[in-house]
């Protein structure tokens, strides 16, 4: 892929992200940021093709670092989210 | 997409391209995973559909992954496996154990580990451009993926430093007093120039050499330095800003290394982490009336002290007890009830749920008021409200229920202060004027839950809702009060 199409990936997803985030009910702000946070941890695969490579110790080492940290917010961001969302509850009727 | 351009041809260019997903069922798919993260986003809009959404985005992470995984050469599968399982299970506990009140600590605990992450992705991609497929036909590694790397490595230092400092003053390792250095603007935009200076040199120098070594790191090292600059001047209640703005950088971090290893997943997810923080640290700051270069300026609240003491001359107030209060409450026909982070470092949301319980046995119609600022990130209050069992077709927000004051029996205000305060509509000279506020003035009887008459809110402004006609100030400890009225609510 050229930087361009890349570039219009990202520019795109910049205006699908402004109007989707909008749309989210302020109730629910926090259970956004841990979700959010949990999906920028989609940077583990980079952290796992570093830790996949062969050659190059320092670069394998520092990938199963990421590997780590980023398991620790997928796991815990999405863990905690759906904690969160069980919470909400409509009134019995 | 992932086309050859006419003039790869060399065997360099070729290992390169292997990595970057050749195959178009392999771009599909990490396409299908970043449609998911939109969908857990959308997914938000409502509580009855994000759960839906929630899985979602644990189905795109796992497709992303398991996408990675069959696509690469692995040289060590224990290794990788064993790294995800030691994570996920530290992840795991400390998601099912921690307190709700502690969720601003905990996210900022994560956004500085996809910080590091991203630090650490750079510089591997750094030590082993190879394996990334970064290298140019001269054997060094592009421009513009240098440019990305150095970027993606820069906010991911950003993010971590911040975020450690961010964690230190919610957790209360660190006084959430601003800290302000001498020159610290002049030092901050030193540093920020330094990181753009560097970066350039880094973008444009031309072969992979010690100084160009050096670059890098330094580069790193200083946007470690300007993370925690930024935020050690930035006080407690400034909070809710400084969490939704490093969500946004760590979406950006994400983003610049999507960028780097043409992953459209990581792109995606990176557009929208950051526009998601972005457009929070913008709703709270427009629920301040201050602005983002103010927020990020600091210093806000620093001299409380000297603020409160002379200019206040102690003026009379009404205290009322539990029982007086249980007495009106049992009487009144509507209430609305104002949490702030006063709630949350009482514990008094399952009192004050009980309370509501109470009440609406006795025929009275209950409401809960959020202001978009209360406690320390946007939507705490909503989850320890929906912690304690509180319908969420019960908690309206600021401009939804304002109207409704004029036509309410009591305004019950438990731990909030200056999102009550008349001095944001009238007192041009007040520290918080303009900010949108709740007019609990319009009620006709005001309770105001506070510890004692000495402290002051955050912004260090006295209020007048103290020493109104109308209102009834109940100090004591927010939990204790609240179980002591529902005694008598009870008797």
């Amino acid at each position: 892929m050229d930087f361009i199409t890349i570039l219009s990936i990202f520019v795109l997803a910049c205006f699908v992200g402004y109007y989707v985030v909008w749309s989210v009910t302020p109730a629910l702000h926090t259970p956004l940021m841990a979700v959010t946070n949990a999906i920028s941890s989609v940077i583990i695969v980079g952290a796992l093709i570093a830790a996949a490579a062969s050659g190059n110790p320092v670069a394998k080492w520092l990938g199963l670092a990421g590997v780590v940290l980023a398991s620790v917010n997928i796991f815990g961001g999405f863990a905690v989210t759906a904690r969160m969302l069980a919470m909400y509850k409509k009134k019995e009727r | 997409m992932a086309l050859l351009p006419p003039d790869n041809t060399t065997d360099l260019s070729i290992a390169a391209d292997a990595v970057h997903a050749v195959n178009p069922w392999v771009s599909l798919a990490y396409l299908i995973a970043g449609v998911c993260f939109i969908l857990a986003l959308r997914g938000l809009s409502s509580p009855s559909t994000s759960q839906r959404g929630n899985r979602f985005g644990m189905a795109g992470m796992l497709i992303a992954v398991v996408t990675t995984l069959i696509t690469h050469q692995i040289a060590s599968v224990a290794e990788i496996a064993g790294a995800i399982a030691i994570g996920g299970v530290i992840g795991f506990v400390i998601a099912r154990r921690i307190q709700m009140t502690a969720m601003p600590q905990l996210v900022a605990a994560f956004h500085s580990l996809v910080g590091l992450a991203a630090v650490l992705v750079a510089a591997a991609a750094f030590v082993n451009p190879d394996a990334f497929g970064i290298l140019g036909l001269d054997g060094n590694i592009l421009t513009v993926s240098r440019i990305e790397m150095a970027l993606g490595a820069a906010i991911g230092a950003i993010t971590f430093s911040g975020s450690v400092i961010a964690f230190a003053k919610l957790n209360g390792n660190m006084s959430g007093a601003p800290i302000l250095l001498p020159a610290r603007h002049v030092i901050n935009l030193g540093t920020l120039a330094a990181i753009v200076v560097l970066t350039g040199l880094f973008a444009v120098s031309p072969d992979a050499g010690p100084a160009e070594n050096m670059m890098f790191w330094i580069v790193v090292a200083l946007a470690f330095a300007i993370g925690f600059l930024l935020i050690i001047p930035i006080g407690g209640a400034d909070m809710p800003v400084v969490v939704s703005m490093l969500n946004s950088y760590s979406g950006w971090a994400a983003a610049a290394m999507g960028f780097t290893l043409h992953n459209t997943a990581m792109i995606i997810t990176g557009a929208l982490v950051g526009s998601s923080g972005a457009i929070l640290s913008y709703i709270m700051c427009r629920a301040m009336n201050r602005s983002f270069i103010s927020v990020i300026a600091g210093g806000f609240g620093a001299d409380t002290s000297s603020a409160g003491g002379e200019a206040r001359e102690q003026r009379p107030y009404k205290q009322g007890s539990a029982a007086d209060a249980a007495f009106m409450l049992q009487q009144a026909e509507s209430v609305i009830i104002i949490p702030g982070y006063g709630m949350a470092v009482a514990q008094a949301q399952h009192a004050l749920r009980e309370m509501g319980d109470l009440l609406k046995k006795e025929g009275v119609n209950v409401k809960y008021a959020i202001h978009p600022v209360a406690g320390r990130m946007p939507g705490h209050m909503n989850v320890l409200l929906a912690e304690a069992n509180v319908p969420y077709d019960e908690v309206f927000e600021l401009e939804d229920i304002n109207s409704e004051f004029a036509q309410a029996d009591v305004a019950f205000i438990i731990g909030a202060n200056d999102v009550v305060n008349p001095a944001a509509k009238t007192d041009k000279s007040s520290p918080i004027y303009g900010m949108p506020v709740f007019d609990v003035d319009k009620a006709k009887t005001v309770m105001f839950i506070k510890r004692s008459m000495g402290g002051v809110g955050y912004a260090g402004v006295d209020n007048d809702v103290f020493y109104m006609d109308q209102t009834m100030m109940l100090l004591a400890d927010a939990k204790k009060m609240v179980e002591e009225i529902n005694k008598a609510l009870a008797e």
